[in-house]
């Protein structure tokens, strides 16, 4: 008779491989659980306003468009920062000044001018830790567009503070619908004093460089920046958001 | 029958047809200029724009029969495809090629004309 001798090296390695698989399906198994958990929690409170999974093409229609109810949620894990996103669900404070959806929704015509009609305005609802946590987690994971997003990733560079806001303002035109601080600029569009907290800066410069990529019928216009120009755009972007963070400490 | 005879001139009477399409807008005009222009010069046109307060220069306001009577057809689809820059004006009025196609931007035109001056007519 004869014994074939395993070496304790190969049993190691095949057990340490079948914990290996067994901890992966946990982790599997517990994703999931959280997706689908996550996922029942999004129908009943959130899809109302905002969709998750990604649209037809052959849906996204003007009209579409001036009947949201809430920013797009179907490549949020592209556009938010994870820890950013499950700490405003529980403290939501309003990003766009006309509302979080089509700006014109709120917008009423005045003897004055047009104006923001503050009783259309509504406020998101809260979450609380848990289930921010978990529609954070889940939010998170939302990424159907990685084509969109450049692998190199964004390093400030320092900027010289008026000319980068005249670069805003003036040259690139962004105050026309975005603000800066609280107090200047359009309303149409989401603040950005704020953005670099909030998005992720890949998606910051993606959406510049091609807003229409993201959402066929977005009011961004594609002004046809190089990178060069992006990212002092960006660079302008951090370092008010550093200005803003310090303010608030 | 000959299936080759066949589908080759339905391909090329189908095609054309899918052309068509693809250049067709899913929306009017007016609903274009809504979406994309009455941010900032207004929802009935006059430049009181929800976002135009903080604006060095005003938008213009479309309803002046008078100042939109000087300008061609030409002039408005080329400002609105490129840009404030391609006519010398402000570079606060964006280029919006990237979001209307021609077609679009032909509609957006006519319905320009319409607020302008069809009352003048």
């Amino acid at each position: 008779m004869s014994i074939v001798k395993i070496p304790i090296a190969n049993v190691l390695a095949c057990a340490m491989m079948a914990l290996f698989v067994i901890a992966l399906s946990e982790a599997a198994l517990a994703a999931a659980e959280v997706g689908g958990d996550a996922r029942q929690l999004l129908s009943k409170s959130c899809t109302g306003c905002h969709s998750i999974d990604v649209p037809k093409a052959a849906s996204q229609t003007v009209q579409e468009k001036m009947q949201r109810k809430g920013p797009p949620l179907h490549y949020a894990g592209h556009k938010y920062q994870s820890a950013w996103l499950t700490q405003w669900l529980q403290n939501p404070q309003r990003i766009t000044p006309s509302g979080g959806a089509y700006w014109a929704n709120t917008v009423i015509v005045t003897d004055e001018g047009d104006e923001i009609d503050e009783d259309k305005l509504q406020n998101h609802i809260v979450v609380n830790k848990a289930d921010a946590e978990l529609l954070g987690q889940f939010l998170s994971s939302l990424k159907p567009y990685p084509a969109l997003i450049a692998p190199n990733e964004f390093s400030p560079k320092k900027v010289n503070s008026l000319f980068a806001k005249k670069d805003f303002r003036k040259f690139k035109g962004c105050s026309a619908c975005h603000r800066d601080t609280p107090d200047f600029g359009g309303v149409s569009g989401p603040e950005l004093y704020t953005a670099m907290n909030r998005l992720k800066p890949s998606f910051v410069a993606s959406y510049i460089k091609n807003p229409t990529a993201w959402d066929p019928r977005s009011i961004m216009p594609n002004k046809g920046l190089n990178d060069v120009s992006i990212q002092k755009l960006m660079n302008y972007l951090h370092q008010i958001k550093r200005k803003k963070n310090k303010e608030s400490e | 029958m000959n299936v080759r005879k066949t589908l080759i001139p339905l391909f090329f009477l189908i095609m054309p047809l899918s052309a068509i399409a693809a250049d067709q807008s899913d929306a009017t005009g007016k609903q274009l200029y809504q979406l994309y222009c009455s941010q900032c010069h207004g929802m009935e046109g006059d430049g009181f724009g929800v976002n135009s307060y903080d604006m060095d220069i005003a938008p213009r306001d479309h309803t002046d029969t008078g100042e939109m009577a000087a300008r061609t057809d030409e002039d408005f689809f080329k400002v609105i495809k490129f840009g404030g820059k391609a006519i010398d004006k402000s570079v606060l009025m964006p280029d919006w090629g990237g979001n209307m196609s021609d077609e679009e931007i032909n509609l957006v035109v006519i319905y320009l004309r319409e607020i302008c001056c069809a009352e003048s007519e």
